[in-house]
């Protein structure tokens, strides 16, 4: 080849190793002095696996945001039936829309009132039992779609406030597929508690205690009295785990929601080293709950969260000033969850955990520690023996395999791509695979050399012949990895960005780089033999 | 110049195909009945459930940690090797939701041991929905991949090397999950990414012999088709072996240092690459002639002159 395209060659393979080295400069020189402060994103990031954390995703329960919204609209229908003057319509909730069972001769003020104020609803069959029309309803289906949808917007959102105010640096936050939301918390040291905290349904409600002896209720033995329900305290241990405590009969109207909630915080509390929750509640709520607190004097009022009664203090006088005060033996980190569930507010729908891996601090560092040895001892077996056999052929092999690893490294810090355990695994295949290209060469050369062929001759030849196999072979191994990315999560997709960024990198250094030194070696240095 | 391979060998790959496939089938009858009977031992991506990886300040004997959590039903307890420090949990899904299985164990665990004496180094929960899911996904994967390895080298080479290729594959992904099985892995995504990776240097093997045969049957095509394949994998098996033997090296490598995480994985990488080696050696080239003396006459179309007599022997 000529000299020109040799020096073309040249500026082409050192410009693109100093690139690699200024690239990878981010990862490894901390703190990042000020003139180099432009390569900041160019950092190789550290999987979950790596450095401790947990992924998770979270199934929103979608269907249950349709039923959540089935229940307003048939409060709102009850409502506006009476006001229409339709004696005890009965509206009930079902899988897919409302039945309504009223007098028949409330049909036409029934059908007016769906079609002005229920524009959502269609009417669906009709049926006349006992002399009363049962209307069926069905939401529509674009309803529907927009319910759910906004479930998982909203979720999402209000998952993304607790985790913040949670405190965790980097998380990552996103939807997947159509009704689950992933989360990965790098660095989390209590995994259990940053679960409870996402997961919380969080419905702040507000019930007057209707005075009776609850536990025979509670047991069965006595039926529960009619507008009421059970429910019970919590209690919490000196441990900090939390029980169920001793049952309440509460009314069942809800007097306000934690929708009125604009702000909440923890507070000391009166006794020493308690803490109670503190509730800044909107103008609206204010209102509502001056209004509840007057007509309640001396009733007690039950402060639930997701059905579980949190405190319920006996109403002493009217509270004008917009401020609730939950209490409860509550621990240090329950107080300051409790506040940001309150202040983020409350999941349009339950949530459950479809999938939870943790890995912890200890087991990241092990992973790294044992996953960098047998790189480098698989690495150094390779480097070694690849001398032995090809003597000069085999350390270009070898410096091939250094170039392989520098620009590997490169790219990934180049894409911001993250480095996981089977990433690493990966990277150590990658040495193993990548002499191939430079095996397949130098066999090639030394068939040529047999048969009686010049140095450069047999090198040429070498390279020209050796080339189709490289990319048939490189060709396969680069789609099964596309496959790998396409099909693979997490971790998994980290094994094939490896090891497709190999592949190509082990052409390039094989196919270009050793052939440039063999090539200045040929021209420069006048060489005849082939040391290989 | 050192060699592993003197440069003249001249083994008779293809006058042995027949003994060849006659192990290779009964390697994989004998995978098949090993997975039929014992079943693919499916880890919690898979099978969904939960996994508690723990590490105690003192030693443990198994019985001790399972009998700690046996409360949680069918409970599989696995000593990791670590002088009896390191153990993995595994429970199956079951009418529970699995996450809080998983804090129950912990909790458990902490409560038996004491909290400070027993660290919780790993947790996963996989729920049913996602199982079943990844388990979809990792069949087509498998099924998707050894498809488009054939598909490539039938546009490449000719429908019989596709063939032949797609054959090899099945086998090394059976034979290496028998083995799977046979030394009790867990199958999981990663140990499906291991068999992708096998799939995918299988096929880089049998691509560089197909490479050779065609080149030597360009040179000369009155050649009978089985002295070419013969000659062409003898040509190729220094570089077989020496690639083979580099990647041995390394997987070897991880496999003993790579860590608990990742045993599994290298496992699986460890016995496909091998079997990856000798199935495009004996079984893929030899399946080309098989076809190729089996097939109707029109099966070659790039003009090519055939051997008369199937498979000959001479070499």
């Amino acid at each position: 080849m000529s000299n020109s395209s040799l020096f073309s060659r040249t500026v082409l393979v050192v410009g693109l190793t100093i690139a690699a080295i200024v690239v990878l400069l981010p990862s490894v020189w901390q703190p990042l002095p000020d003139w180099l402060s432009f390569l900041k994103g160019n950092k190789i990031a550290l999987g979950l696996d790596l450095q401790g954390g947990t992924h998770l995703v979270m199934q929103v329960d979608s269907d249950q945001a349709v039923v959540n919204s089935l229940e307003i609209n048939a409060d709102e229908l009850r409502r506006e039936l009476r006001k229409a003057g339709i004696r005890s319509p009965k509206v009930e909730p079902t899988a897919d829309g409302l039945t309504v069972t009223l007098p028949s001769d409330g049909r036409a003020a029934l059908l007016e009132l769906a079609a002005s104020q229920f524009p959502d609803l269609k009417v669906a069959a009709s049926e006349t039992v006992n002399d009363q029309l049962v209307q069926h309803l069905t939401l529509l289906p674009e309803e529907v779609r927009r319910i759910k949808q906004s479930a998982i917007d909203q979720s999402l959102e209000t998952i993304r406030n607790r985790v913040d105010q949670f405190g965790v640096s980097e998380p990552v936050i996103q939807r997947q597929g159509d009704r689950d939301i992933l989360i990965q918390l790098p660095g989390i040291q209590d995994p259990e508690r940053a679960k409870d905290l996402i997961g919380k349904t969080a419905v702040l409600e507000f019930k007057l205690v209707r005075d009776v002896d609850a536990e025979p209720i509670a047991k069965g033995s006595q039926p529960t009295p009619a507008g009421t329900e059970v429910l019970f305290e919590t209690t919490s241990d000196p441990g900090g785990t939390r029980r169920k405590g001793s049952p309440l009969v509460v009314e069942t109207q809800t007097l306000m929601t934690g929708d009125v909630v604009t702000d909440a915080r923890v507070r000391p509390g009166d006794l020493p080293n308690s803490r109670v929750v503190s509730v800044d509640l909107n103008a609206r709520g204010a209102r509502l709950f001056g209004e509840i607190t007057a007509a309640n004097v001396n009733r007690r009022l039950a402060i639930i969260l997701d059905d579980t009664v949190y405190s319920a203090p006996v109403i002493r006088e009217a509270i004008p000033g917009g401020k609730a005060i939950i209490s409860g033996s509550f621990s240090p980190d329950e107080a300051k969850d409790l506040a940001i569930v309150l202040r983020s507010g409350a999941l349009p729908a339950p949530v459950t955990v479809a999938e939870e891996r943790t890995v912890g601090p200890t087991l990241g560092q092990d992973s790294i520690r044992q996953g960098m040895r047998s790189f480098i001892v698989g690495g150094l077996m390779v480097i070694l023996f690849m001398p032995v056999y090809y003597r000069f052929a085999g350390l270009l092999a070898d410096m091939a395999l250094v170039w392989n690893v520098l620009f590997i490294a490169a790219a990934l810090a180049a894409f911001g791509a993250t480095l996981t355990l089977p990433g690493i695994a990966g990277l150590v295949l990658t040495l193993g695979m990548a002499v191939d290209a430079n095996v397949l060469i130098n066999e090639r050369i030394r068939e040529e050399l047999r048969v009686g062929k010049s140095a450069r001759a047999a090198i040429e030849a070498g390279y020209e012949r050796a080339l189709p196999s490289i990319l048939d072979s490189s060709i396969t191994t680069f789609l099964s990895g596309l496959i790998l990315f396409q099909f693979g999560s997490g971790p998994i997709k980290g094994f094939a960005v490896t090891l497709c960024i190999g592949l190509v990198s082990s052409v390039f250094t094989a196919v270009v780089g050793t052939r440039l030194i063999w090539d200045y070696l040929l021209s420069r240095r006048q060489m005849h033999t082939v040391s290989i | 110049m050192l060699e592993i391979i003197p440069n003249n060998t001249r083994f008779d790959f293809v006058g042995v195909r027949k003994t060849a496939l006659a192990i290779s089938l009964a390697a994989i009858l004998a995978c098949l009945a090993l997975i039929l009977i014992h079943g693919l031992n499916l880890g919690i991506d898979f099978a969904g459930g939960s996994l508690v990886q723990a590490r105690f300040a003192s030693p443990k004997a198994t019985d001790e940690v399972r009998a700690a959590v046996a409360e949680f039903g069918a409970v599989d307890v696995q000593d990791l090797g670590r002088e009896g420090t390191e153990f993995l949990i595994r429970v199956p899904l079951s009418e529970e939701n699995s996450e809080s299985v998983n804090a129950r164990v912990t909790g458990k665990l902490a409560q038996t041991f004491g909290a400070d004496k027993v660290e919780i180094l790993r947790v996963e929960a996989v729920g049913p929905r996602v199982g079943e899911a990844l388990r979809v996904k990792a069949l087509l994967a498998v099924l998707f991949s050894t498809l488009t390895m054939g598909v490539y080298i039938w546009i490449r080479f000719e429908w019989r090397f596709g063939l032949g290729a797609g054959i090899a594959l099945l086998h090394d992904v059976i034979i290496t999950s028998g083995f799977l099985v046979l030394f009790g892995y867990e199958f999981d995504l990663s140990i499906v990414a291991a068999l992708l990776t096998v799939v995918g240097f299988s096929v880089n093997d049998t691509v560089i012999v197909s490479d050779r045969i065609r080149e030597n049957r360009a040179k000369d095509r009155r050649a009978p088709l089985a002295n070419v394949i013969n000659r062409s994998i003898n040509e190729t098996l220094s570089r077989t072996i020496l690639t083979t033997g580099t990647a041995v090296m390394v997987v070897v490598s991880l496999f003993v240092l790579g860590g608990s995480v990742i045993h599994a994985f290298a496992f699986a990488l460890l016995v496909g690459f091998i079997v990856g080696t000798y199935s495009s050696v004996f079984i893929a080239a030899p399946v080309v002639l098989f076809f190729e003396s089996a097939g109707a006459p029109a099966a070659t179309e790039r003009g090519a002159a055939r051997s008369t007599a199937p498979a000959s022997r001479r070499t």
